[in-house]
């Protein structure tokens, strides 16, 4: 038995690592979104699934390779997600409106566009052409991944890097910080408050959608709903990592992933699910700021 | 007259009762909006009701009004172990911790074999009437006027507009939050026990995330001034899918649409007049 468990252990930590980059992967831009904007954006799903519905429409319809399908597909659900937010978000911010108030918007939207996304498309699940992906494996030891899981890990490292040089090094990333910190005087301080709004809305709705792209490369199923599934791993990430933390979605997306991984490979699978929520739950007693927050300070 | 009057309660009995049924739970969720906060547990407190209600009755044989008790208890522990931490920090945990809690339900209820899995329970014995769903949403509503008229309603009302302040003029914060947070927890659980035993079956899946979202419809349209807003958006949001059918398979499109509008353009909702205060 326990030799067993052994030499299943290094395949399933693998695995469980792979699934969690796809949790990190997932939560980097609505961590950003939060950290910068300080809204919880539930449109951040449908971004997901429309990332992975353009690349779908790129390959299979245009036959283009997924080089190009992926940017394109991020690109574009950047540009709406600028939309969605001048139109849903700046008017509460413009009245000062109350944080759960844009909670409440973006969760009224998210029904309206996913139950519009499912009229248009179906529930049915639909799949990238199989020649978009290599599907050559390298096996080292007992261990083995394919192409799109090592794409998935090598992207999620890449991402967090620059998105970590992006906030420290670059002036960009000193307006972030400073909007983040208070709107208001960062806009005093000459900042451009709007547009920094538009670029963090860009870059995570882009993140989202890459995102959304990569993860249905590699579990091959893409249907309007995979992006409100993955919203409820999301919660649990930001939460667990720190609200609005790049390195906590990080690290807390691969913990989850992999304590997933081994309680489905050695307890139940049909527990597997509960693992995020147990986490987020036992976080919110025991340490509420997540591993990486801060205190929130409530000003008058 | 009185035989059409029956004919007529005979084919709509189940709308009448989910009109009742949904006013308690808009009264529910108002009772968390009415101080401030954002709970999205609404439906998995009601599922939390409705399945302790169904268990009880169907393995125990408890007599009815014990069994709707402990269909407000259970949800109200729950309330407890998920508000105890959160209400100390922003609204948004709160908000997000009560998604979590109906997740941990839904997939505990799918994977049980006692719950009956992904099948739900069945053959639950009715046992509401017209006269105890709309007895106890009277009641309930003279509850709320009454505090709305009172101390208390004066300090709910403050927290909703500046929770800063109010807590600097004396109000109780944290067990005003926790109070309401649990209060909305046994009304949900109320009215998800008294749907179990209207319809005769309950599954997982009925108390999912949409339908939380479909709770919180109810009041934004209504408005939360008074409590007789929230009830006046779940008579409209219940009965209008029945009067435009083709609106069925939309139905959520609408719930959606009406969140985002209220939100943006009438924070106030439906009904904008207030309970006004004695003396």
């Amino acid at each position: 038995m326990l030799a067993q468990i052994l030499q299943q252990l290094p395949q399933q930590l693998l695995n469980g690592l792979v699934l969690g980059s796809t949790y990190a992967l997932f939560a980097l831009g609505f961590t950003l979104m939060f950290g910068v904007l300080g809204v919880i954006n539930l449109t951040y799903g449908f971004y997901f699934s429309t990332g992975a519905f353009l690349a779908l429409y790129a390959t299979k319809g245009l036959g283009l390779p997924i080089g190009l399908a992926l940017p394109g597909a991020a690109v574009l659900t950047g540009l709406i997600a600028v939309l969605f937010d001048a139109a849903l978000l700046t008017p509460l911010r413009r009245k000062k409106a109350p944080e759960l108030a844009s909670l409440m918007v973006t969760l009224g939207a998210t029904l309206l566009l996913y139950t519009l996304m499912t009229a248009l498309f179906g529930t049915e699940i639909r799949r990238l052409p199989p020649a978009v992906i290599s599907h050559a494996a390298i096996t080292l030891g007992d261990v083995r991944m394919n192409m799109s899981q090592i794409l998935i890990m090598v992207t999620t490292v890449l991402i967090v890097l620059a998105l970590l040089s992006l906030i420290r090094f670059t002036r960009l990333g000193l307006a972030m910080r400073a909007l983040a910190e208070n709107g208001e005087a960062a806009q005093l301080m000459g900042v451009n408050t709007d547009a920094v709004v538009w670029l963090v809305s860009f870059i995570s709705g882009a993140l989202g959608s890459a995102a959304g792209v990569l993860i249905g490369l590699n579990f091959n199923a893409i249907q309007p709903y995979m992006g409100e599934t993955m919203m409820l791993k999301g919660f649990a990430v930001i939460i667990i990592g720190g609200l609005g933390d790049i390195r906590g979605a990080l690290v807390a997306g691969i913990l989850i992933g992999v304590l997933e991984v081994l309680t489905a490979g050695f307890i139940s699978s049909n527990l597997k699910d509960a693992v995020g929520f147990v986490l987020l739950v036992a976080t919110l007693w025991f340490r509420p700021v997540g591993l990486f927050g801060r205190a929130p300070v409530k000003r008058a | 007259m009185s035989a059409a009057l029956d004919n007529f309660f005979f084919s709509y009995q189940s709308l009448i009762f989910a009109v009742g049924i949904n006013g308690l739970l808009a009264l529910s969720i108002y009772t968390v909006l009415a101080v401030g906060q954002l709970s999205l547990g609404q439906a998995a407190f009601m599922g939390l009701g409705a399945y302790v209600s169904a268990l009880l009755t169907l393995h125990l044989n408890w007599p009815f009004p014990a069994v709707l008790l402990a269909a407000m208890v259970v949800p109200a522990l729950a309330a407890l172990l998920i508000g105890g931490p959160t209400l100390k920090l922003t609204g948004v945990y709160l908000a997000l911790a009560t998604i979590a809690l109906g997740e941990i339900l839904r997939i505990v209820c799918n994977a049980s074999d006692f719950t009956g899995g992904a099948l739900g329970l069945s053959g639950i014995p009715s046992k509401t009437s017209f006269t105890l769903i709309f007895s106890l949403l009277a009641l309930v509503l003279l509850g709320f006027v009454l505090v709305a008229r009172s101390r208390l309603g004066r300090a709910m009302e403050a927290m909703r507009e500046d929770e800063v302040a109010a807590g600097v003029m004396g109000v109780n914060l944290p067990a005003m939050k926790m109070g309401a947070l649990v209060v909305s927890a046994m009304l949900a659980g109320l009215a998800g026990a008294l749907n179990a035993h209207a319809n005769s079956f309950i599954g997982p899946n009925d108390y999912s995330f949409d339908q939380a979202v479909t709770i919180l419809s109810f009041a934004l349209l209504g408005g939360i001034g008074s409590p007789f807003g929230p009830v006046l958006g779940a008579i409209i949001l219940t009965l209008l899918p029945e009067f435009l059918t083709a609106l069925h398979d939309f139905k959520l499109v609408v719930n959606g649409f009406i969140i985002v509008v209220a939100v943006l353009f009438m924070p106030r909702g439906l009904l904008v007049w207030r309970i006004g205060r004695i003396g």
